[in-house]
């Protein structure tokens, strides 16, 4: 059985004698500028259904999550916090403070018909949604004044965007794999998971383990989808269709370990540039899942960024699990035997 | 510092630091957590809202997908339960010399599989893949490995009904050999079904406990007991309600073992998981398990009290059958819930790192 849990090189943890390096990719939030051109270009080479046009609300989200449809998903938040060393843009204009947490507020029960299962559930907490959009600093319940119309100018603040492409992590211990039944789910010679579409029957058991709600349901097959890492492209030797389409390089693809070097020095860089909050997300194989192959730099906490802050991979604790249903199947075996033969008939 | 609070978070944090690593042994973070709910004080806490349980999300909106499943799936954990406990209650009652109570729950045990194996394949996006599940056998997996145990035991509780025709067929010629053969197969065939059926009954809580739904994966300590209780309940209250009192003694006892092993293990999953209970007590979940608690309290008393009483007997079987049915479902929309809502992905996982970075 393979290891469950801890550092791990995976393709030959599942078998592969001499696998070539493990890819992934590496996404720097921070040169993000939310083209959605990945979006796109994946859902052209993958053949990815598109859904109908609707206005979520969420910034320029009108994506809303990763879906069987949508294997690339760029969020999109906004933040009343100077970005960088920048001057303050509004500076001298009556604008008051930014209408971000209003407006985050506003768009938590939008959704839309993805086409897929469970697909964009509508969100359940304006207040958290507020909080998200309100920058480091809290700023209090959104209010429902046009930003003009507000008194105290003087606290007004500029507006970040944050912009991520989120994507499949391609776990080191991918709890969507170790569940699959089928054996549709498989770790590739490049240790990513890719789901094999003759395989799957749809038995849905992947998509709540996956710690990052990625995987879902297409409903007009019945089956799972989600990133393939572009796995017929990269063994070609082409990189993904996402990381060749994406202007700014902020979507990068390599050799895992060359990217964890570089986003280590980026992080660096921007320490020293005065970007203190950026902070790299998946990319310790100590972590919960062992590490991610495609990990992230990011500019605030996870969730905001609707990542999971501390994921662990379920099936860590199977073993466990194993062991308290045969406590509880012998206690059954037990009670059976007691109730039957413990006093005479 | 709240979860909502996050300015100053960042200056002391490394970079990055948000895997919670701790130097040398790691404790299981399910244990950490408990320990640390321990800490803070059982049971409820501060409602979502208040200071404490302030937490940012993506326009507040799910990280988890939650399950797909349909109500096939709760349905076929009550069903599946009640053949695995249906089939323990035959092998006793077959060994005990009780052949209304064997015939009963035999051919509970044979209609439960029968509906199970329909729930289990009509819930697949593909149904008329279902076969691929053969495929192979994981051990990473509890529904490969359920599938491999539900292999083994629908076969042999199949037989085990079958063998109750066996007074029906004549005595002579090839049926007449028949006859004579059945009831030794079926006897074979049901401690077969009986060794298997508690693993029956209690893979289908590792099921749900193996997936990132908060509310299951923080109770997999609990479930199986919760399960296996409630298999134990279902199967005595069917005994109860279709064999006749002469029989029924150790139905009566293993009602209130199995009502007892149910309640106190999902009492644990209801209020000693500190946030992650809260669905539990909630919405539809909370209204389906105070009704199972209701009926399980109502059907062990009943199969005890009213033990010299068909009517009541039986009223306190069907009451424990529909009891087992409700918890099935209320667990099954208790994890739903606490997929669907990003606090209890977020807070707990929030609260593990800031105690691991705390504690650097
Ligand atoms: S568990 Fe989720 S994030 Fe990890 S490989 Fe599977 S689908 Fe991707
Ligand atoms: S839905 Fe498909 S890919 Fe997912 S676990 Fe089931 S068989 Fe595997």
């Amino acid at each position: 059985m393979n290891r469950l849990y801890g550092p791990l090189d995976p393709a030959p943890d599942a078998g592969y004698q001499d696998p070539p390096a493990r890819m992934g990719f590496f996404t720097d939030t921070s040169i993000c500028i939310g083209c959605k051109a990945c979006e796109v270009a994946c859902k052209e080479w993958n053949g990815v259904p598109g859904h109908e046009l609707t206005m979520l609300g969420m910034s320029f989200d009108n994506t809303g999550a990763l879906t069987a449809n949508s294997w690339r998903h760029v969020a999109f938040v906004e933040q009343p916090v100077p970005a960088g060393r920048q001057t303050p843009a509004f500076a001298g204009t009556p604008t008051g403070p930014t209408i971000a947490p209003a407006a985050a507020a506003d768009a938590v029960t939008t959704t839309t018909d993805t086409g897929t299962e469970p697909g964009l559930d509508p969100g359940r907490h304006p207040d958290s949604a507020a909080r998200m959009a309100a920058g480091p600093e809290f700023l209090g319940m959104p209010a429902s004044e046009l930003p003009g119309r507000q008194p105290g100018r003087e606290e007004r603040t500029d507006l970040r965007w944050l912009m991520m492409s989120d994507v499949c992590k391609h776990c080191t211990h991918a709890a969507c794999l170790d569940v699959c039944p089928t054996g549709a789910l498989f770790r590739t010679e490049f240790g990513t998971v890719v789901v094999q579409e003759d395989i799957c029957n749809g038995c849905g058991y992947c998509i709540p383990a996956c710690p990052y709600g990625v995987i879902d349901q297409r409903k007009t097959d019945g089956r799972a989808w989600k990133c393939t890492l572009c796995y017929d492209r990269i063994g070609d030797g082409m990189t993904p269709a996402c990381a060749q389409a994406c202007p700014t390089q902020s979507i990068q693809f390599g050799p895992l370990d060359e990217l964890r070097e570089r986003a280590a020095r980026r992080v660096e860089r921007l320490h020293a540039a005065g970007e203190t909050t950026a902070r790299l997300y998946g990319h310790d194989p100590e972590d919960g899942v062992g590490g991610d192959g495609a990990f992230f730099l990011l500019l605030d906490e996870p969730e905001v960024y609707g990542l999971p802050p501390d994921p662990v991979v379920t099936t860590r604790d199977l073993p466990d699990m194993w062991k308290r249903a045969g406590v509880a199947a012998l206690a059954m075996a037990a009670a059976v035997a007691v109730a039957f033969l413990g006093r005479p008939a | 510092m709240s979860a909502g609070e996050t300015d100053g978070g960042h200056a002391g944090r490394e970079p990055g630091g948000h895997a919670g690593q701790e130097s040398g042994g790691r404790l299981p973070v399910g244990v950490r957590f408990r320990e640390y709910q321990a800490r803070r004080g059982r049971g409820d806490g501060p409602p979502a809202d208040e200071p404490g349980r302030e937490f940012r999300s993506y326009y507040g909106r799910p990280i988890l997908k939650a399950p797909v499943w349909k109500r096939d799936i709760p349905a076929y954990f009550f069903t599946g339960g009640l053949a695995a406990g249906s089939s323990m209650l035959a092998a006793g009652a077959d060994l005990t010399g009780r052949p209304a109570m064997r015939r009963a729950t035999r051919l509970a045990s044979l209609a439960a599989m029968g509906a199970s194996t329909y729930f289990l394949i009509h819930d697949l996006g593909r149904p008329n893949r279902f076969h691929h599940m053969l495929r192979i056998a994981k051990p990473t997996s509890p529904m490969s490995m359920g599938t491999w145990i539900l292999a083994l035991f629908g076969p042999a509780s199949g037989i085990a009904a079958v063998a109750e025709v066996a007074p029906a067929l004549p005595r002579r010629g090839v049926l007449g050999l028949a006859r004579r053969a059945l009831p030794v197969a079926g006897t074979t065939a049901g401690y077969l079904a009986a060794a298997v059926a508690p693993a029956v009954a209690t893979y289908t809580a590792v099921l749900i406990a193996d997936t990132a739904v908060p509310s299951w994966h923080e109770a997999y300590p609990q479930l199986p007991f919760v399960f296996a209780g409630s298999a134990l309940a279902s199967a005595s209250g069917v005994a109860l309600l279709a064999a006749p009192l002469a029989e029924t003694g150790p139905a009566s006892r293993l009602a209130v073992a199995g009502a007892a092993m149910e309640l106190v293990a999902s009492h644990r999953v209801e209020n000693a998981m500190g946030i992650v209970s809260e669905p539990y007590r909630q919405g539809r979940a909370g209204r389906l398990l105070r009704a199972a608690r209701g009926l399980t309290v109502a059907g062990a008393a009943g199969a005890v009290l009213g033990r010299r009483s068909r009517l009541v007997s039986a009223l306190s079987g069907a009451a424990l059958v529909a009891a087992a049915a409700l918890t099935r479902f209320g667990v099954f929309e208790g994890g739903v819930a606490s997929a669907k809502d990003p606090k209890y992905t977020v807070v707990p996982q929030r609260q593990r790192v800031e105690e691991s970075t705390g504690a650097r």
